[in-house]
């Protein structure tokens, strides 16, 4: 079985006011305060287009490399709920103002992040749509509060085509943040057999986190093919995610295929964006988009991040790869090698196994993190100039980690971490070492090197940890 | 051709229009035949137009915030309040299937 995932994303983009009316973007306001006569449907208002999220769908085009439609319509999807006061969802659906784009990204296909695959996905089309409110269901009293507050921001919606692959991947795209709203995924999903046509597809709504998406999609999956095993069939309909009990349960109200009655939008004429070309030359620069301007001031896509960082430092791609994908720690990263004379190849190691995983396990983000680059910097320039060694290194970092404020010297001092310096003291020890273990001698002089180590490891007993062991391993070398 | 009882259905469904008696009916079969008419126009190589706003520029408005905070006045509307929440029953009420109707359609 093959199973073919689509994904359908809003996302609300941070503009200061709402796509079609004046009213005030902002989460968590009292209810139906940031609402407009337009907003609330009343008759008689008009849609008027926010320019600032023309130029955010425009560029989120140019970032997932779409050709962007230099003129794009404007329709109206018609479906009866509470929350949508007009009765329809101004939208875009014939002609969207961007289409046929793709998104690349790498994916480690073993658990030790040692081998990365670039995969691509395409993406269908991203159109600026009105979102609907916010409905309450409260049903100890049988009823639906209505909050509008929502109901005009701005939904940007990107279609991904089929085919997909397998759900681990899906996981991997969405990177945006969750909470309120401000990110909604829906999944199309279906299953067949490979050279076969598609099978008919449920679209599976109310997934409310990256993780439940993994959860709703994989559910999908195993369910379509259980039914078709079965003797089954697929149902074209809409399924919502129950994520206490992890399934998908067909939706109240959604019976049947939807009929929305696309029409095009009469109140709001054909939205035209010009380029470097064929801007018009007598025209308000307040009504004009440039599509070329903007293009100019994309920020840097991750994937060029991701280039810069392993030609800057010379790092691995999983490396740079890992860094991207915690927030902020790249900046870390750079911080760090920026404050120690270690070399950014040896940082690496320290911050994605050590710091990261402190990190990791105790779910701090890298903002959070007691340890700060100046205090990780610090103690990596201890290393390197070998006053300690790596093990005391790493003991030092877990007192850092308590966060009690005291410097790596401090802790080095404090827990007399510090390597042995006096070349006479050490030599001292390794020839009372050899003049004790004399069988070990006899075995090494004979040729068993391995022993070497147990002589290296009592030394190290003798000096409680303070010697480099690379350091002592030659002393004992030469006398022996 | 004659509209068929299903279409009809379908409609008084989908926009919750009540196809009355057999004059409303006959009214949208008219209006149909009316609308028919476009097809004996030669339409080849003619982009259909879907707004005589066609030509016009679509107007931008710029981000700023100029409305809203009027809750008093949207809830003056509302028949059921609660807490500045429109109140709305827990779902859709379905139109009843059309046996269970008491439509004119049920007897075509």
């Amino acid at each position: 079985w093959v199973p073919v995932v689509g994904l359908e994303i809003h996302a609300q983009i941070s503009s200061n006011s709402k796509l079609f009316s004046g009213s005030q973007v902002q989460f968590a306001a009292p209810p139906n305060s940031l609402v407009s006569f337009f907003d609330a449907s009343l008759p008689g208002t008009l849609p008027v287009l926010n320019r600032r999220c023309v130029e955010a769908a425009v560029m989120t085009g140019l970032a997932l490399k779409c050709s962007i439609n230099k003129k794009s319509l404007f329709d109206r999807k018609h479906y009866f709920y509470a929350d949508l006061p007009a009765g329809y969802q101004i939208t875009q659906q014939r002609v969207p103002i961007a289409v046929n784009g793709s998104l690349s990204y790498s994916l480690c296909i073993d658990s030790k992040m040692s081998q990365m695959v670039t995969k691509t996905v395409r993406i269908k089309q991203i159109q600026l749509e009105q979102d609907s409110g916010k409905s309450l269901h409260d049903d100890t009293r049988s009823q639906t509060l209505v909050d509008l507050n929502r109901a005009g921001r701005l939904g940007l919606f990107s279609f991904f085509f089929p085919p997909f692959g397998c759900t681990g991947q899906t996981v991997l795209l969405i990177k945006f943040p969750f909470t309120e709203g401000q990110l909604r995924v829906d999944a199309n999903v279906s299953v067949h057999h490979p050279g076969e046509p598609y099978g008919v597809r449920t679209e599976v709504k109310n997934i409310n986190s990256i993780r439940f998406l993994a959860k709703a999609v994989d559910y999908e999956i195993q369910r379509q093919i259980e039914e078709l095993e079965n003797g089954g069939t697929i149902l074209n309909e809409t399924r919502a995610f129950d994520s206490k009990l992890g399934c998908t349960v067909p939706m109240r109200d959604k019976e049947g295929k939807q009929d929305y009655r696309f029409m095009p939008e009469p109140n709001l004429p054909p939205l035209i964006l010009y380029d470097a070309k064929s801007l018009p030359a007598n025209m308000n620069h307040q009504q004009v988009i440039n599509i070329d301007w903007i293009h100019e001031r994309l920020p840097d896509l991750p994937s060029v991040k991701r280039e810069k960082l392993v030609e800057q430092y010379g790092i691995l791609p999983e490396h740079s790869f890992a860094l991207l994908n915690e927030d902020g720690l790249a900046e870390f990263y750079e911080n760090v090698v920026k404050q120690t004379r270690m070399k950014p190849k040896r940082v690496i190691g320290w911050v994605l196994n050590n710091l990261l995983s402190y990190l990791k396990q105790h779910s701090l983000t890298v903002k959070e993190s007691p340890i700060s680059s100046f205090l990780l910097a610090d103690l990596l320039n201890l290393l390197e100039k070998k006053e300690i060694s790596s093990t005391a290194a790493k003991q030092v970092l877990a007192e850092l980690w308590k966060g009690e404020g005291k410097t790596p010297l401090e802790i080095v001092k404090e827990q007399k971490l510090q390597l042995l310096q006096d070349q006479k003291e050490l030599e001292q020890i390794c020839q009372a070492v050899i003049d004790r273990q004399e069988n070990e001698v006899m075995a090494i002089k004979a040729g068993n090197l391995k022993v070497l180590n147990k002589l290296i490891g009592l030394v190290q007993r003798e000096t409680q940890g303070r010697s480099n062991p690379v350091l002592v391993k030659q002393l004992l070398e030469k006398k022996l | 051709q004659k509209v068929s009882v299903e279409v009809l259905d379908h409609l008084e469904h989908l926009a919750l229009v009540d196809f009355r008696d057999s004059e409303g009916v006959e009214r949208l079969q008219k209006e149909m035949e009316f609308a028919d008419q476009l097809h004996e126009v030669n339409t080849d190589g003619v982009e259909p137009m879907d707004s005589v706003l066609e030509d016009r520029c679509l107007y931008l408005r710029e981000d700023d915030v100029t409305e809203g905070n009027c809750t008093k006045e949207l809830l003056q509307n509302a028949r059921e309040k609660v807490e500045e929440y429109f109140v709305a029953p827990p779902g859709n009420i379905p139109l009843p299937k059309l046996e269970e109707r008491d439509t004119f359609l049920q007897g075509s």
